[in-house]
């Protein structure tokens, strides 16, 4: 029915009669986003709160682990080994008298891990054989089991290092890691988790703002009111992005600001090619969002098909916290078509390293032809849907 | 008492049935998340791309590459021959870890001095890069090790030697894949929940249904008791698959697992219905089932851990019954905890369970615009 009507109501609408009618529909949109506050937090309050918690709260970077720590017969060997320990900023030591008690604390989680020095350790020490140092780790949490090894290694090191100068000899090992991060020398975790979780939280923003308003004009059967008036589709759709675009943007600035001078991340890109890219990645989030909105029919429904794909999908497949590389094949492909999988390149590349364009251009590229594909299809569907 | 309750079950049943497109929602899709995330969510590198600079061009140099080449962790992926082919590489990210020998190496070796090498790793995600130059220094750990066997040389006096409990491998699927069961758990009861009251407010039916003979404790119930039939059901086939599909072992007793999983929807379906009757449109039941949901996720231990985070955060994570299901089903999974730490987390799930079910029930009458 539509498509017979629709070339007719174009064809007397001039270009100022189109400008005015999207002004017009701009409008009742910011009106409508006026009466229901809940558009306002999503643009502003969400970004703000959800940074302040995580930027906070997500670290990776373990300190203070506690260890319990067994000597089993105490000498000055010993205490020059624990002194390290109680020395080093990464661990809380206590001591346990013996091993039983140790291990229980290890199964109650009071400590995460065990060192132990057994009875012969001086004796062994002294003469020349190779003493053994028991750690035991609890596991269930690899990657913080396998940072703890790591900084057990460094006091182990640091302590064997001490020695050999104390007794006048230096520790020569054949070969030596002279180890260089780059863009992030201090390992802060702080500084690749806040760019990933600005994708994210835009994801949820970009999705959130448009997921229910096309539902909702279906659902009310406002929709079909607009179509009798020579409101064309486009128009609609225009009407329903530029203002939710303007909210996201100023959503994005305020991310970026914390970023910056809050948590104190470099930004050693440009904020011109930021902008670009963070623009082009709203445009795929509301596309994202419009789709949805225009496929579920219901509100009821595209709010739950919003929920399913865009937080989850945005946090573990989009290489923020996971490597990409290291996926199975099969997976790497579904990454793919996670647009914050590319926004999350661009983003680490242009915080953290500068504007490396044989990076950004092909993420770029991605997010224009998402960006295409959504509002493409949003715009067929919702002639279709006219029914 | 029954019999409304029921019927009313019926219809919410009907409400979230009826509809193919919710149908589908709410049952696939969390399936097919735990495959594919189960597959992505690890720590573990099974591709690190190299790039080789060896000034020495030895047969100890060779070697060394060799372990790196070989290792199961790296792909050689370019070979270089001049410094300022470095930061292009790395810059594009074509490469992760840049493995640099110097001229000097062999010789260094062999006259007993240190023969140091040079690596360098992108740092942009600084997680990726330590874990990759963890594998790294194992390398060059082992060949230390074997260089002195053969070669002689000072033997440190003292080892570590590092064993994990629970995990000996170190596997970070292990640890992810259950935390899963608990974040789809989670997603399905806020779909199932957090936009069922919100949408009967926003067409009316809702006062219908208050007008009704119905006490605010049957229609609580009628709202609550399907969420957890689906979550459930659905949690039971996460862990069914968990088991069977990822060979997560399960090494606790499954009574434990039920008992939480019991109170965790309690609590989960709490919160939902809580947000769910607090909103008077469905945008604000979204939004507020977001607002509970990603700060849920990400401050429960799933992937960074709690002991990490900050005092004051630490202390608002209490208020998260995710929180506690993390460590009773990675406590079942694979500690076989002692009781008394699955007691710590049931009776906090219990009373978020109860204080929001009763809050909800509450506004339903009160929330009134």
């Amino acid at each position: 029915m539509n498509r017979k009507a629709a070339p007719e109501k174009r064809k007397p609408s001039t270009r100022g009669g189109s400008l005015m009618r999207l002004r017009g529909l701009v409008r009742k949109e910011f009106l409508q986003i006026m009466r229901d506050p809940s558009s306002i937090a999503i643009a502003f309050l969400m970004p703000v709160s959800l940074l302040l918690l995580f930027g906070y709260g997500v670290s990776l970077d373990a300190e203070h682990v506690p260890v319990a720590i067994v000597v089993e017969s105490p000498s000055r060997d010993t205490a020059s080994f624990t002194g390290a320990f109680e020395r080093s900023k990464y661990f809380d030591p206590e001591h346990y008298g013996a091993m039983r008690a140790a291990k229980q604390a290890l199964r109650d989680h009071r400590v995460d891990g065990i060192v132990r020095l057994r009875s012969d350790f001086a004796q062994k020490l002294q003469s020349g054989a190779t003493a053994p140092i028991q750690v035991i780790l609890n596991g269930v949490d690899a990657n913080t089991a396998r940072l703890v090894a790591g900084y057990v290694e460094g006091v182990w090191t640091g302590w064997l290092s001490d020695r050999a100068r104390q007794q006048g000899r230096t520790l020569e090992m054949p070969v030596e890691v002279d180890q260089r991060i780059w863009f992030n020398s201090e390992v802060r975790s702080r500084n690749f988790l806040v760019p990933g979780l600005i994708a994210v939280i835009m994801t949820l923003i970009g999705a959130l703002l448009t997921a229910m308003v096309m539902a909702r004009e279906w659902e009310r059967g406002t929709m079909e009111a607009l179509m009798v008036t020579p409101v064309t589709i486009r128009e609609v759709i225009l009407g329903k992005l530029i203002p939710y675009f303007v909210m996201g943007m100023g959503g994005l600035a305020l991310s970026v600001v914390m970023a910056l001078y809050l948590f104190e991340v470099p930004l050693r890109g440009s904020l011109w090619v930021l902008t670009a890219a963070s623009a082009l990645f709203l445009l795929v989030a509301l596309g994202m969002g419009l789709l949805i909105s225009i496929t579920a029919r219901t509100q009821f429904v595209a709010g739950q098909t919003a929920i399913i794909v865009t937080f989850l999908p945005a946090f573990l497949l989009s290489g923020f916290l996971f490597d990409i590389q290291s996926m199975p094949v099969v997976v790497q492909g579904i990454t793919h078509a996670i647009a914050a999988r590319y926004y999350v390149a661009i983003l680490q590349t242009v915080f953290l390293a500068g504007d490396v364009f044989p990076v950004i251009w092909p993420n770029a590229l991605a997010l224009l032809v998402m960006a295409a594909f959504f509002l493409g299809v949003s715009r067929l569907k919702a002639r279709k849907r006219l029914d | 008492m029954f019999r409304p309750i029921l019927a009313l079950m019926q219809k919410e049943f009907l409400a979230l049935m009826k509809d193919k497109k919710s149908r589908f929602t709410i049952v696939i899709p969390p399936i097919v998340q735990l495959l594919v995330f189960g597959y992505a969510a690890t720590y573990d590198l099974t591709y690190v791309p190299l790039a080789v600079y060896d000034e020495d061009r030895s047969a100890a140099s060779r070697e060394l590459i060799a372990r790196f080449t070989g290792s199961p962790n790296f792909q050689e992926a370019a070979r270089i021959t001049r410094q300022d082919q470095i930061a292009p590489l790395i810059d594009r990210k074509e490469v992760l870890v840049l493995v640099h020998i110097h001229p000097r190496f062999t010789r260094n070796l062999l006259t007993g001095k240190t023969g140091k090498i040079q690596v360098i790793v992108d740092g942009r995600n600084s997680n990726t890069a330590m874990i990759a130059l963890g594998y790294v220094r194992a390398i060059v750990t082992r060949f230390n090790l074997e260089w002195v066997e053969t070669h002689g040389g000072p033997t440190p006096p003292a080892r570590l030697e590092t064993r994990a409990w629970y995990n000996p491998n170190l596997e970070s699927r292990w640890f992810i894949v259950p935390g899963i069961v608990g974040l789809l758990t989670l997603v399905v009861t806020m779909l199932v929940t957090a936009l069922s009251v919100a949408r009967e407010r926003e067409q009316g039916t809702f006062d219908q249904l208050l007008v009704t003979p119905m006490r605010p404790v049957e229609i609580l119930l009628g709202k609550a008791l399907p969420g957890f039939i689906i979550g459930a059901g659905e949690a039971t086939v996460i862990i069914l698959l968990t088991v069977f599909w990822f060979q997560v072992p399960l090494r606790g007793d499954l009574l434990l697992l039920y008992i939480g999983l019991f109170l965790f929807l309690m609590s989960a379906i709490g919160v939902g219905l809580m947000i769910s009757s607090l909103s008077v449109t469905q945008q604000q039941g979204l939004l507020g089932a977001f607002m509970f949901l990603v700060p849920a996720i990400i401050l429960s231990g799933f992937t960074t851990p709690i002991a990490n985070m900050p005092t004051v955060v630490q202390k608002i994570t209490l208020l998260n019954p995710l929180r506690y299901f993390m460590v009773v089903i990675r406590g079942v999974f694979l500690e076989d905890a002692p009781l008394h730490l699955y007691l710590r987390q049931f009776w906090p799930m219990a009373v978020i369970g109860i204080v929001c079910l009763a809050l909800a029930g509450w506004l339903f009458r009160h929330r009134i615009n």
